[in-house]
């Protein structure tokens, strides 16, 4: 009994050092054996003895490392098999003599951390080059830099597994066949490059966010923020995109109470994460104080002021108001220009939100919130019967689980 | 090293739209000099060519009595390759680099295409 209680601890153990060490490990050996799939079969080959031996022999003391070497030495004799890899291996061999070995990290630990965080860094931009889909991009970068298996890839993006599996073979072989480097952009192209990286994190954290049954995404999310904003300390808007994520989270637990929806105006104020709203606040004032503004920046600003007041009624929404300005023009959405109506509207009145959307009608005619503010300032107007038309459009937009729960209860509550 | 194909396309019927002033194809034909020498010195130019109109186009297929020889291309469509470049690049974002500098000589969209290396697969 107590036996296998033991055991299934260090799977457990077994299975998080996996996921901690995935997009290091995988990062490190495309960089040596320039090759996905190769570093991928690789990495799991690792697993598969780090399986079966650290469950008897213990974890190494430097698992990420003991897996890295691993991997490498597998891949060295798979490149050794493959008669036509023999150039390749003669690379390599070059290539690795300057690469530690696992057990003899512990003198350069440091300087190893920094080489990994590099591959990461050119992993992450391969996975996000604007020649692939977007949906390809965020479905790599969630497989090869967040260690998601297939399966739970596939999951988080409403997909079958085998469609999933589909989708990435497709996009790693059109990094193969069209060359697409491993590389941080030059100068000249990486702002747009790096908005094609930050976009993709922050898709993926807005789809935990919206979804309780996603919410491990969030995680993810957070952790390649955090990576991104550490190796590039200089981008203004990498380090933002930290900021508006940090700050999202510290309140994500209050956003949702048992599966079900608490609007800012009803969040207990007292469970949002402190810590977490220091750490985003000192960011969103260096960004202030670097005034070098762009969307992820001001995003995280307005989460700021959000974050500032003690209670719903203490919001600074003209702050907000004028943040949005600046949104707007940084990024000029309908989506941005809805969320500044709905700021608008707690300054001068519903009426005014109700007036500014209407030009949104169109463009935001199937997205559920465009309906979803129109019934909450219809409904502060006590126009009911418009209220409820516009509750009953949301609902049937919504496409969340807890959304649609949220949204049936305001159509209830006005029949 | 990799090679890849730059193709030009063309819509059919842009004949109609105001032609280009005889300065405006002048300083088009100058471009294309320029950086075509720039392709040359720096090793990445292969090859390039023009087309015909599709209208001089010829589709063969097998037959069972021979090649059935018809007119026009597969595919009646509005746009068709007007023109290729083959070049060698590093990677894919030095091909695009090229890809962008074609792009703003002569105003028309491209497909960049990459080469199966034979060699390695």
């Amino acid at each position: 009994m107590t036996d296998s209680v033991a055991s299934r601890e260090d799977a457990t153990d077994v299975e998080e050092v996996f996921r901690e060490v995935y997009g290091h490990a995988v990062s490190t050996l495309v960089r040596i054996f320039g090759d996905i799939t190769l570093a991928e079969d690789a990495v799991q080959d690792a697993f598969v003895v780090a399986t079966n031996r650290w469950p008897r022999e213990g974890i190494p003391p430097n698992p990420a490392g003991w897996i890295v070497t691993t991997a490498r030495n597998r891949a060295v004799d798979q490149v050794r098999r493959l008669a036509r890899g023999r150039e390749l291996y003669l690379e390599v061999g070059a290539a690795t003599a300057s690469v530690h070995t696992g057990d003899a990290l512990s003198g350069e630990d440091r300087k190893e951390d920094e080489s990994v965080s590099d591959d990461q860094l050119r992993l992450i931009f391969t996975c996000c080059h604007p020649a692939l889909r977007p949906e390809h991009q965020v479905a790599l970068t969630l497989r090869l830099l967040g260690g998601l298996s297939v399966d739970e890839v596939a999951s988080s993006f409403l997909v079958s597994e085998p469609a999933m599996a589909k989708r990435l073979v497709r996009a790693k072989y059109k990094i193969k066949a069209a060359n697409i480097p491993y590389r941080v952009p030059s100068d000249a192209d990486l702002p747009d490059r790096l908005q094609s990286v930050l976009s993709v994190v922050y898709l993926i954290y807005n789809t935990g966010a919206n979804d309780p049954l996603r919410a491990a995404l969030r995680g993810e999310a957070t952790r390649l923020a955090r990576s991104l904003g550490d190796l590039m300390p200089d981008e203004p808007e990498a380090v933002g995109l930290l900021a508006l994520i940090v700050l999202s989270e510290a309140r994500a637990q209050a956003r949702l109470v048992d599966g079900a929806v608490v609007l800012l105006a009803d969040q207990d104020r007292s469970t949002w994460d402190r810590s977490l709203i220091a750490e985003g606040q000192t960011i969103v004032r260096e960004c202030i104080r670097r005034d070098r503004p762009g969307p992820f920046q001001l995003q995280a600003a307005i989460q700021a002021v959000h974050c500032d007041a003690q209670t719903f009624e203490a919001t600074d929404w003209s702050q907000i108001v004028t943040l949005y300005d600046h949104l707007l023009l940084a990024l000029p959405t309908p989506v941005v220009a809805l969320n500044r109506a709905i700021a608008l509207a707690e300054v001068e009145g519903p009426e005014a939100g109700l007036s500014a959307i209407v030009p949104l009608h169109i463009d935001l005619e199937s997205y559920h919130l465009m309906h979803a503010a129109r019934g909450t300032m219809l409904r502060l107007l006590g126009r009911e019967g418009q209220a409820l038309a516009a509750f009953d459009r949301a609902h049937q937009l919504a496409v969340t689980e807890a959304d649609r729960e949220f949204l049936l209860e305001q159509s209830q509550a006005l029949r | 090293m990799s090679q890849y194909l730059l193709s030009v396309y063309t819509a059919e019927g842009q004949e109609h739209r105001e032609p280009p002033t005889q300065e405006q194809m002048q300083q088009m034909m100058e471009g294309i000099t320029t950086l075509e020498a720039d392709m040359k010195s720096s090793g990445t130019f292969v090859f390039s060519a023009r087309l015909h109109g599709s209208d001089a186009a010829t589709v063969v297929r097998s037959g069972d009595g021979g090649p059935i020889v018809t007119d026009g291309p597969f595919v009646e469509s509005k746009e068709h390759i007007a023109g290729f470049y083959i070049i060698n690049a590093d990677d894919l974002d030095a091909a695009l680099a090229w890809a962008d500098k074609v792009v703003n000589t002569i105003g028309a969209p491209i497909e960049v295409w990459p080469f199966v290396d034979t060699q390695s697969s």
